[in-house]
């Protein structure tokens, strides 16, 4: 579903992505974690063409992402995609947050996306706060919100850049709990996170990062148990014994 | 102070004519309204578009918004009034400037309506472009994400948070279009300041004069501050109060 082949990227002379290699296929979940500054939003920005690399290919269910022929908007209203700031628009409604792509990408009628929005709303479990503005809503409530607009446009896959990080302890739980949720139903995924108990339920792979080299790209419990690299090792023990 | 005060003189007919000065002011007050509204819708289309522009990611067009700034904020307005009047039509085919020059009706109005409206759009502009870059990115890349194209963006996610942002500075910049109004007298606009020119040399009570003059701009400006906290209070966004987006 998704392939990611020998991306390379510099922000000037410093290069932020070297030679990244790893895929995503269909029904899987891959976490991607690492330590800040390693480059993790960045790989995942590229997935839907957010940002541009220099070297090296990525696909989206065959569909070249850098290609300058690909119409990257279509492309993207198939990939989901969920922030660490939950990046609600703010000047609008619940509501208006979920239907709004659905109707100018997708050319829904405004009834249709509607209907959908609020199926999705109760899904995520919240239903009776489709009229509220996001900022009338707590942090977990925003996630959420998020992932059912996501969700809205029917993804094919969806990409989540560290979802939780930005959430007061006693939030975390019922946006995982979601993202767990979509991951039994055979959603495919890419996450950046930190949540290992995450990672361990449902990942098939741990993708580690480290100064913008994937530095190790194994099935979870191999990763867990026995990682292979020192900086991968140093890097678990400060996050689990955190 | 030796002067001889006389508030009935608004009343007085003028000394050649059957109008009132009243009547001199009344007009005065439409053209300075009607130049001065439709310089500030100029200003709003043009200054959100180009302060639009030069947020974008294409160098050009950042530097085609940068050029029109630079432009009108560069030259004093009494200066641009009289290169729109005066030069300028030199400068068109010649039927044109022809025509400019001879035919065209409301020529003065028309000229001050667009050079006002120029130039404030180039203050318009500069505050929709610190409005849109005080965003946070996540906010763009969000609305990519959902597939919609860069324009759809920045209509239906971007600009409507930058305006609301900076209503506060607009504010300003639309007392200052009827403020900035007075200049068009230079070119023969039959506005406030001209016909308050006019009723001084006249009546020679130039004291009355200006102060209702002074007066009716301070109720412009001040009804311009009013409208702009009423449309800041009704767009306000429940859950944003006092935060930016
Ligand atoms: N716009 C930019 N210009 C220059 N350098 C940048 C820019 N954005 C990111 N970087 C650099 O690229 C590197 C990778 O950043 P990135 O945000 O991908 O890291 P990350 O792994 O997501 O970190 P975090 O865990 O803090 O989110 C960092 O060293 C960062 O300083
Ligand atoms: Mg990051």
């Amino acid at each position: 579903m998704i392939e990611i082949r020998n991306v390379s990227k510099w922000y000037g002379q410093t290069q932020v992505l070297k030679d990244c290699s790893t895929h995503v296929a269909k029904g899987e979940v891959v976490v991607v974690c690492g330590p800040s500054g390693s480059g993790k939003s960045t790989l995942i920005k590229c997935v839907n063409g957010l940002e541009p690399f220099a070297q090296g290919t990525i696909t989206v269910d065959g569909i070249s992402v850098s290609d300058p022929k690909t119409d990257l908007p279509r492309l993207r209203a198939r990939v989901g995609m969920v922030f660490q700031h939950f990046e609600l628009f703010p000047h609008m409604s619940v509501e208006q947050n979920l239907v709004l792509a659905q109707v100018k990408v997708l050319g829904r009628s405004a009834e249709e996306a509607v209907a959908r929005g609020a199926a999705l709303l109760d899904r995520v479990g919240l239903r009776e706060h489709a009229a509220k503005f996001p900022g009338q809503l707590s942090g977990g409530q925003q996630q959420r919100v998020a992932i059912a607009r996501a969700l809205a446009m029917d993804p094919i896959c969806l990409l989540f850049d560290e979802p939780t990080s930005a959430l007061d302890p006693e939030m975390i739980g019922e946006v995982l709990d979601v993202m767990v949720e979509l991951a039994q139903e055979g959603m495919t995924m890419m996450c950046v996170t930190h949540e290992m108990g995450f990672a361990r339920k449902v990942a098939k792979r741990v993708v580690f990062m480290d100064h913008g080299e994937i530095v190790e790209d194994a099935p979870t419990n191999a990763f867990f148990d026995a990682p292979a690299s020192e900086r991968a090792k140093t890097f678990l023990s400060r996050i689990l014994h955190h | 102070m030796n002067y001889h005060w006389n508030w009935g003189i608004f009343l007085e007919p003028v000394k050649s004519g059957d109008e009132t000065y009243l009547d001199w002011l009344i007009t005065g007050l439409g053209w300075t309204l009607a130049v001065s509204l439709t310089a500030w819708l100029i200003a709003l289309c043009i200054g959100i578009a180009v302060g639009a522009l030069r947020t974008t990611p294409s160098r050009l067009l950042v530097m085609l918004g940068n050029a029109w700034v630079e432009l009108f904020r560069n030259i004093p307005l009494l200066v641009q009034m009289f290169l729109w009047f005066f030069v300028a039509p030199e400068f068109l085919p010649r039927e044109w400037s022809l025509w400019v020059k001879q035919d065209m009706p409301a020529k003065e109005f028309i000229t001050a309506a667009l050079c006002l409206g120029f130039f404030t759009s180039s203050r318009v502009a500069e505050q929709v472009r610190a409005g849109v870059g005080s965003l946070p990115r996540g906010q763009h890349d969000a609305a990519l994400a959902l597939g919609l194209t860069l324009g759809q963006a920045y209509r239906h996610v971007i600009l409507p948070q930058a305006l609301r942002i900076v209503i506060p500075p607009l504010t300003s910049e639309f007392m200052n279009v009827f403020k900035n109004s007075s200049v068009a007298f230079a070119i023969g606009v039959l506005e406030l300041t001209f016909q308050a020119r006019q009723m001084q040399e006249d009546s020679e009570q130039g004291i009355e004069t200006y102060l209702a003059v002074t007066l009716l701009y301070f109720i412009c400006a001040f009804t311009a501050n009013r409208v702009m906290a009423l449309i800041e209070a009704r767009t306000r966004v429940p859950g944003l109060i006092g935060k930016p987006a």
